[in-house]
């Protein structure tokens, strides 16, 4: 059997265990670009449900009354009394809700799917509807994330099987051995299935080997072990059950490699006559090993090959804060913007009204009103509790600080180029209405050479006069930069610091020279930057691409770009890839 | 209503349950925001503390359940009734109430009653969440994510402890005695720093990272889910006790005596870590005197002080940003220079 084989296997065992508990297990997530193998985990999936389970879709960009309900204008106008829309979470009850592009959810969204999640009901206090309704189901996400794209965590965490499908081809698409029967009586079995003493430890215990901090993900590998034990019709767990659990639910999840484990001093003698002798103790070794040590090798097999580089990736760039990077903080605001819905509120202050709004808001209300006016009248009677006024999402504006390394090390071979590139950027931030700063640093010091501005003239006049040769004080430079992104932020603007340098410090502080005092201390400087959370750029500006400016870059958790003799439109490429993307 | 996991059977999360016992005991103390880690136990905390809390006397028929010993703090309607008769009450359960997310201002405060304005043309209050939540606790997961309007709203309503409602010429005010819990997740948004310090009691929950402790936590869960009724009989004893302990700590706690010395101590500890304002020296206190009498002792000590310092001050430290270290590290080395002196 090909790796391929494998992991299409699994994939509709994942399913079937989601069919045998649905709820218990929360729900799949599935990443995979849509496809043919895709379409045919798809199928795979309904033929483990009975027609009669609803399997209803999710929009990412669903609006909040279509997903919890609320009242129903048109129909209650209609019937003169209070008529309630069911929403989609009530209406998925007993049924698999399919969220399509799971990476764009919202976070409000995902916070309602939690919430009905966690309570099996959910609850809507709307539009003077108070109503809880039973909302038991199951999720499949599917994640069409692209790179550092992915679904939600927080939903993630409440879905017990992690799969991937982007490796696969037709060809690793086999057969579906499954009959819905067996799955319908696995379901009865289900809560008759008891647990041995240390499985529930076992699973504990390579949850905690992987590196997986979340309780949710030994709870759930239990669930699934109980629902492989059902598909058996074993009454008790064993450890193949365990060992598939530990594979579909815990493996995807790892955070890292269990340590080696200790090689025992009097087993290795034992090894050296011949090869039966080897084989038998292999054997016994199997049965004997502790049942944590096997659920994790399970685990550990399992484990994505390209698990150990997005480690190392995720050590370099760091779990900084998850908005890092984004260009802009999106705000709430009241007058610019992207719509993001409506509120009740005052006008007045610069706020817009919503007239369909306002009206949908008076409506219900027009017969109580006509009843206490005095004279008979035909025109709406709109109060100033109607009014409801539009809300917007602006980004804050984006400051990009370029702290350019101007000293003989590196001037004279790339200052021309570093201002090409600056000018590039510069009618990009532009046409973004971003403002811009430059820090640059040779000699002794760094200089402020322009405060932040959205005058392009400006920047591109001090770019000219700016002067190569001398030292380099990196710390010098990286200290300023932080100060004024610090003073950026305060602002309410949203800074990324952009620092071109071959990182080769030789000026200390205090203006003496001494490359390892240099060096120490813009190690420090960016230490100090990276704990301000502001996201960074370091672009190693020398010919060949040097071990200093990656340190530089790693001390600071910044994305590291190395261009040996770029042209100013590559440097602008990578710059403006990281101030967009994040 | 689906069973809950009792409170008593929660492995661990002691700052969080303690914070939660002591917003029971003293609700002046002004709200619990709890932030952690995902799946680490926050809302069952919550949802556990509604089953353990003692039952409390009530205004027979009135929809805001109205203290009938504490004639101040009455509604309208109770007021003009009391003047005439007696009022009948009744044992109710203290209300901890759900706030759901994507609720809407008008369900949360209050407005007028749809069905009777569209059936018979009439002008009657239905009141809201704040309303349900009178003398209790409204419980927000995810409150980084309500939106902002909200959330001041509810602040506001639960420092004065009063709701007023104007809508359609009708004006309503009515007594809305709060005890606000939050919780949230840092990894899906912070809460604006000036709402942060609003909360008398902050927590930071973490997932228990030894294996004995987790191995427990799952098992106890997963014994819960297969016989909710079994579980929760099985851990009635200690639910009653901590019940109990609840009840006389709070018939105790105006009597805990604080002395100058304790005062001190707490004074220059929010001095040491430079806190903006007396409201950290208030909740430190107040906090102190609820833990004192849920242990039972006549005066507030040394050790009570200590136990509460981290949740009643770690979110009105000002950020340094070239700190590394957290603010619990901060008020941590805060406590030991204090009390070492």
């Amino acid at each position: 059997m090909s790796a391929g084989t494998d992991i299409w296997s699994d994939a509709v065992t994942a399913a079937a265990l989601f069919a045998i508990d649905p709820v218990g297990t929360g729900g799949i997530c599935v990443r995979a670009g849509a496809g043919p193998v895709r379409d045919r985990w798809h199928e795979a999936l309904r033929s483990c449900f009975p027609s009669s389970v609803p399997f209803r879709k999710l929009p990412p960009a669903i609006s909040e009354d279509r997903l919890l309900g609320g009242l129903d204008l048109a129909a209650t106008l209609q019937a003169g009394r209070p008529v309630v829309q069911r929403g989609l979470l009530a209406d998925v009850d007993g049924g698999v809700l399919l969220a399509a592009m799971a990476e764009r959810l919202s976070p409000a969204t995902v916070a309602h799917l939690n919430a009905a999640l966690d309570r099996g009901e959910v609850v809507v206090e709307r539009d003077g509807v108070s109503r809880r309704s039973p909302s038991c189901f199951g999720i499949v996400a599917f994640d069409e994330g692209l790179d550092d794209e992915r679904a939600p965590a927080a939903l993630c965490d409440r879905l017990a099987f992690h799969i991937e499908l982007q490796s696969l081809s037709t060809a690793d698409i086999g057969s579906i051995a499954l009959e819905i029967e067996d799955l319908i009586a696995a379901r009865r079995r289900l809560l008759d299935v008891k647990f041995a003493a240390d499985s529930i430890e076992a699973l504990c215990h390579a949850a905690a080997s992987l590196g997986i901090a979340s309780l949710r993900a030994p709870l759930l590998a239990v669930r699934a072990a109980r629902a492989a034990a059902a598909l058996d019709g074993d009454d008790v767990v064993q450890r193949t059950h365990l060992e598939c659990a530990a594979r579909l639910v815990l493996a995807p999840r790892a955070t890292a490699l269990p340590a080696p484990p200790e090689q025992s001093a009097d087993r290795s003698p034992d090894q050296a006559p011949g090869e039966a002798d080897n084989r038998q103790d292999e054997d016994i070794s199997a049965k004997d090993l502790p049942i944590e040590d096997l659920v994790l090798e399970a685990a550990q097999a399992a484990i994505p090959p390209d698990l150990l580089r997005r480690l190392q990736e995720n050590a370099l760039h760091g779990p900084r804060n998850a908005n890092a990077g984004k260009q802009g903080q999106a705000k709430a605001g009241p007058r610019r913007g992207r719509p993001i819905g409506v509120r009740r509120g005052e006008l007045g202050a610069g706020a817009r009204l919503n007239l369909l709004e306002t009206l949908r808001a008076a409506a219900p209300w027009q017969p109580l009103r006509r009843s206490q006016q005095s004279s008979e009248t035909t025109r709406l009677l709109i109060r100033k509790e109607d009014f409801r006024i539009k809300r917007f999402k602006q980004h804050s504006a984006t400051s990009t600080i370029f702290v350019v390394d101007a000293s003989g090390s590196s001037a004279l071979q790339r200052l021309a180029e570093v201002k090409g590139a600056i000018e590039l950027l510069l009618a990009d931030c532009y046409v973004r209405r971003d403002e811009v700063a430059l820090i640059s640093f040779r000699g002794q010091t760094a200089e402020l050479i322009l405060p932040p501005t959205r005058s392009l003239t400006r920047v591109r006049r001090s770019l000219a006069a700016l002067a190569g040769g001398g030292g380099t004080p990196l710390s010098a430079a990286i200290a300023s930069a932080t100060t004024l992104a610090v003073a950026v932020r305060g602002k309410g603007h949203s800074p990324t610091v952009v620092l071109m340098t071959d990182g080769r410090a030789n000026v200390a502080r205090d203006g003496s020279g001494g490359r390892a005092v240099a060096e120490a201390e813009a190690h420090e400087a960016a230490r100090q930057l990276c704990v301000t959370g502001i996201p960074a750029v370091v672009i190693d500006t020398s010919p060949r691409p040097q071990p200093q400016a990656a340190k530089i870059a790693t001390e600071m958790r910044a994305r590291y770009v190395a261009l040996p003799y770029a042209d100013a439109a590559r440097l602008s490429r990578a710059v403006q890839a990281n101030v967009s993307a994040g | 209503m689906a069973t809950v996991f009792p409170f008593s059977a929660i492995v661990g999360q002691d700052e969080m349950k303690l914070a939660l016992m002591i917003a029971a005991v003293d609700p002046r103390v002004g709200g619990v925001l709890a932030f952690g880690d995902r799946g680490s136990g926050k809302s069952t905390a919550v949802r556990a503390l509604a089953a353990l809390l003692p039952t409390m006397r009530a205004v027979a028929g009135c929809r805001y359940s109205c203290d009938p010993a504490n004639a101040t703090a009455q509604c309208d309607d109770c007021k003009a009734r009391a003047s005439g008769a007696k009022l009948k009450s009744h044992q109710v359960p203290v209300p901890v109430v759900d706030l759901p997310l994507g609720a809407t201002e008008d369900r949360v405060v209050g407005a007028l009653d749809l069905e009777r304005a569209l059936a018979h043309g009439e002008k009657s209050f239905e009141p809201g969440l704040l309303a349900r939540a009178n003398r209790g606790f409204l419980y927000i997961d995810e409150v980084n994510l309500l939106e902002d309007h909200l959330v001041d709203l509810l602040l506001d309503v639960a420092a004065s402890g009063e709701n007023v409602v104007e809508r359609d010429g009708l004006s309503i005010r009515h007594p809305a005695k709060i005890v606000l819990v939050g919780t949230g997740n840092p990894e899906e948004g912070e809460l604006r720093p000036q709402l942060l310090d609003r909360f008398g009691l902050s927590v930071e929950v973490k997932t228990p990272g030894d294996l004995p402790t987790r191995i427990e936590v799952i098992k106890r869960r997963d014994a819960f889910e297969n016989d909710p009724a079994g579980f929760v009989a099985q851990w009635a004893r200690e639910e009653a006790k901590s019940r109990r302990k609840i009840q006389s700590a709070r018939e105790r706690v105006d009597a805990i005596a604080v002395s100058d010395a304790m005062l001190t101590r707490a004074a220059q500890l929010c001095m040491s870590l430079g806190t903006d304002g007396l409201r950290g020296e208030l909740t430190l206190m107040r906090a102190a005197r609820a833990v004192a009498a849920l242990e039972g002792a006549k005066a507030v000590d040394e050790d009570n002080l200590k136990r509460v310092a981290p949740a009643a001050l770690r979110h009105r430290l000002r950020r340094n940003p070239l700190d590394e270290s957290g603010s619990s590290v901060r008020v941590q080395r805060a406590l030991a220079e204090c009390f070492a002196a």
